[in-house]
């Protein structure tokens, strides 16, 4: 069984680009492809036009001018911060080396850590010299493997924000490996979201979230609705009563709703309104979710209004949004 | 609330065998100044400033320094083998790689001694007999090369092979790698591999004593034996302390300040390994010559000399010396591990700064030469309590404060893996801490504790010097077996012993690889 198979995605120039998926999918292999560190069976690897690999070329990962951030940072222990910052700059001049080692250290924000040996640093600033030598050498490319899983959740948000406006600010192209899916839609201009060893669907944050192309992707980036509906062209029959289609479909079709595609109202205040039983409510703070019953399946639906319903009461039901009807191959 | 800790911790059944321990290694040292400066200040003045200090001080070191050179030649290339490349066989080769140390230096000498020569098993060869400074440089490298080759395999396999990627990533080739980064974190490896070798030879009686090479030593053991000079074998051992303590502090020194761990807390990868290629064939010749060296020659050689006929009366000095041996260090490794436990406890679960003296002193008395070690017994008991002199209790005594570093290492190990909260839930039931100890923490401790007690038994067994000064009279051990029996080139007679001797010794090989097959040997702990 190959790790990775038939995978194929393009990269713009000056794009973030998140590979999204479970652990075991394949996606830090794909990125130690990217990066030299192990060789394809099958296919090429090319970057602004130049073969890297395959076609019988190996571009060894030393020759390829492409940066890697490491989960465990991997910085050099027997260094200071400047030194594994100026490890890449070995061929400027040395005042070249000092200036950019300094430039970098203060795009980071990690000025006055210089002489620092990496034991002495939070993890948080562990990653930022990380990431601080990568950007040294100024890579065209920069891959990041999980770059932010090591650090505690507050610090996580704030290094992922950081992070992205620096590349941004430099113009860098980029592609992050995570399998936190709030990361990636965060992080990137686009996500390829993988399971076991291929891609089920490219697109820019919003598409994967509201369009999702497979059942994978659907249940992969949060709480969904699943219906089997009998679909007519933009519009099905389902137990949810008569939903529109976000595509136009035919036959029996796996459509998905986000929880909070639905309204929930005390009275029938639309004619497509379905009458439905509060199961249970969930109250998270911001939000509300309510598990109910319509008909013979149960529902969950988020909503940010505070009409106070408990379990027993009578309510009504409706998608707000087209129902997206997934791909039978990925049933 | 305030938690300080204060007397209320000083417990004597902990701190009594470290006070124990810390007067038994230091007051001996102390005894070793006292008769260097007893004579006049002429007198004394003629003995340390003389040119054969100068010419004793040029010999150990240039042997040291030697034996570190050739030792590094035989386990950096073994070593990267084992760790980083597709060479076939890698279990087999670690082994071969660490059996020398079942052969002890003296053994090895005998070895090198026994298979050259006119009546030796490589007498076709028409190798001449080896001896003074070369002798003594490849029996002690061949016999100390498992130091620096376990732990430099260690370093390789634990080496973060994401810190490589990283380096290639930023531009620098394989070769580059190896010296940028690979070669710098095998530093402590090497320093830590380095002092025990380089302790071992400055320690070293039986290879240099066999091979005729004067080292401080040898010297020490000329002046006391044969010149009867007290004094001045009390300022040789003087000597060879300053030197050994000098060593020490310079190894503290360049380790000092520097961290090679991974900082990462990620699963670290393996390492991918580099295939031989044509390098295959020089490959396995080296390994095939190191083996054949180190291991092959001294288990041939005993064998052949066993086969040339060995009488019956042979047989009965044998049995008598493995008595003998044993009656010594057998209640030696007991004593050690009582001692080391009380010891290793605090240090891991009582962590102080006097906690830390306690295991220092231990490890001072292990990095003391063992001649130096013996003869300040020799003085102190001469002094303080005659009737222990040339007694067997001395001698017991003495393997014990010596090999007591030994000891303490696994049962540091077992502690740590121990969980304090059993000691915790057992007084939480209502047991005493010393109840608690034992009914809780205890019977987890047993394995460590059979591994220390393996380690003294074995090391006292194998013991050459400190037995020689401080055995009683009429006291022969296997170790003075081979060594009386090699000096006077009786080679068949020497040939049991050895073989005895060797068979034991594996057993603490085994013992090393059989836990953890990543193991580093730290000099102390």
């Amino acid at each position: 069984m190959p790790v990775v198979n038939g995978l194929s995605f393009e990269v713009e120039d000056g794009e973030l680009f998140a590979l999204l998926g479970p652990s075991g999918c394949g996606k830090t292999t794909a990125l130690r492809l990217i990066g030299g560190f192990m060789r394809q069976d099958q296919g090429t690897i090319s970057f602004d036009g130049r073969l890297l690999a395959g076609d019988g070329v190996f571009v060894t990962p030393e020759k390829r001018g492409i940066g890697f951030v490491f989960q465990d940072y991997a910085l050099f222990p027997h260094l200071t911060v400047a030194q594994n910052i100026a490890f890449g700059l070995r061929k400027e001049k040395p005042a070249t080396k000092q200036e950019r080692t300094d430039e970098v250290l203060k795009l980071v924000g990690m000025e006055g850590f210089e002489e620092r040996l990496p034991h002495a640093l939070s993890g948080g600033q562990q990653q930022r010299v990380a990431l601080a030598r990568a950007l040294a050498p100024r890579p065209r490319l920069l891959l990041l493997d999980e770059p932010f899983s090591n650090l505690d959740a507050y610090f996580r948000n704030e290094m992922r924000d950081n992070v992205r406006a620096i590349l941004k600010e430099e113009g860098i192209t980029a592609v992050l490996v995570t399998h936190d899916q709030e990361e990636a839609l965060l992080f990137a201009d686009r996500v390829a979201v993988m399971q076991s060893g291929r891609i089920d669907q490219i697109g820019t944050p919003e598409e994967i979230y509201m369009t999702p192309r497979t059942l994978f992707v659907a249940q992969f980036m949060g709480q969904t609705n699943l219906v089997l509906t009998h679909a007519h062209g933009t519009t099905a029959e389902s137990v949810l009563g008569k939903l529109t289609l976000h595509r136009p479909a035919e036959g029996m079709v796996l459509v998905a709703i986000r929880p909070e595609h639905f309204s929930i109202r005390p009275t029938a205040d639309h004619p497509d309104a379905m009458e439905a039983k509060v199961l249970e409510r969930s109250f998270k703070g911001h939000d509300i979710t309510y598990r109910v019953q319509v008909g013979p399946v149960d529902c969950l639906v988020h909503t940010h209004n505070r009409e106070p319903f408990a379990p027993g009461d009578t309510v009504f039901v409706r998608a707000l949004e087209p129902a997206v009807v997934l791909d039978k191959a990925g049933v | 609330m305030s938690v300080a800790p204060g007397l209320r911790d000083f417990r004597w059944y902990l701190w009594g065998p470290a006070l124990l321990v810390a007067i038994g290694v230091l007051v001996p040292l102390g005894y070793l100044v006292v008769r260097a400066f007893e004579g006049d200040a002429s007198e004394l003045s003629r003995l340390v400033f003389r040119a054969r200090n100068a010419r004793l001080l040029g010999n150990t070191l240039g042997l040291t320094a030697g034996v570190l050179v050739l030792t590094s030649v035989i386990a950096f290339p073994l070593a990267w083998l084992v760790a980083r490349t597709d060479i076939r066989g890698k279990r087999f080769l670690t082994l071969l790689g660490v059996l020398p140390l079942a052969v002890p230096g003296y053994v090895m000498a005998y070895a090198l001694m026994a298979s050259t020569g006119t009546s030796g098993l490589l007498s076709a060869m028409h190798l001449p007999r080896p001896s003074g400074y070369v002798g003594a440089w490849l029996a002690l490298s061949l016999y100390t090369s498992p130091y620096l080759f376990l732990n430099l395999r260690a370093a390789l396999l634990g080496l973060d092979p994401s810190l490589e990627d990283a380096a290639r990533s930023l531009g620098y080739s394989n070769r580059e790698v190896a010296r940028y980064v690979v070669i710098p974190h095998l530093r402590p490896a090497f320093f830590a591999g380095g002092l025990l070798i380089a302790l071992h030879v400055l320690g070293d009686f039986g290879v240099v004593s066999l091979m005729r090479f004067e080292t401080f030593s040898y010297a020490i053991y000329l002046q006391y034996a044969a010149a009867f000079d007290r004094v001045y074998a009390a300022w040789l051992a003087l000597m060879l302390l300053s030197v050994t303590g000098a060593i020490l502090i310079l190894e503290m020194r360049l380790v000092q300040g520097r961290r090679y761990e991974r900082t990462g807390s990620g699963a670290a990868r393996h390492s991918q390994m580099s295939a031989l290629g044509r390098w295959r064939i020089p490959a396995y010749g080296f390994v095939g010559l190191v083996g054949s060296a180190g291991v092959l020659l001294p288990v041939i050689t005993v064998l052949h000399w066993l086969g040339r006929g060995t009488q019956r009366s042979h047989w009965n000095d044998l049995l008598h010396a493995l008595i003998d041996s044993c009656s010594a260090a057998l209640p030696a490794a007991f004593i050690a591990v009582a001692l080391a436990l009380p010891i290793a406890y605090l240090g891991v679960r009582k962590p102080s700064k006097r906690s830390r003296v306690a295991e220092r002193i231990a490890y001072l008395g292990y990095a003391t030469p063992p001649l130096a070690f013996a003869l300040a017994f020799i003085f102190f008991t001469l002094r303080t309590a005659p009737f222990l002199y040339q007694s067997l209790g001395l001698l017991i005594i003495a393997y014990a404060l010596h090999f007591l570093a030994e000891a303490i290492g696994p049962v540091r190990s077992a502690l740590y893996q121990a969980p304090a909260r059993i000691h915790e839930a057992a007084r939480s039931l209502g047991r005493s801490p010393l109840r608690a100890f034992f009914d809780g923490t205890f019977p987890l401790l047993r394995g460590g504790l059979g591994v220390s007690m393996a380690f003294v038994f074995l090391s006292a067994l194998k013991e050459l010097p400190i037995t020689f000064l401080l055995s009683p009279i009429g006291f022969r051990s296997l170790a003075m077996g081979v060594w009386g029996a090699a000096g006077e080139s009786l080679f068949s007679v020497a040939a049991p012993y050895a073989l005895v001797l060797m068979a034991t010794s594996s057993i603490i090989v085994w013992l090393l690889l059989r836990d953890d097959r990543n193991r580093s040997l730290k000099p102390f702990g």
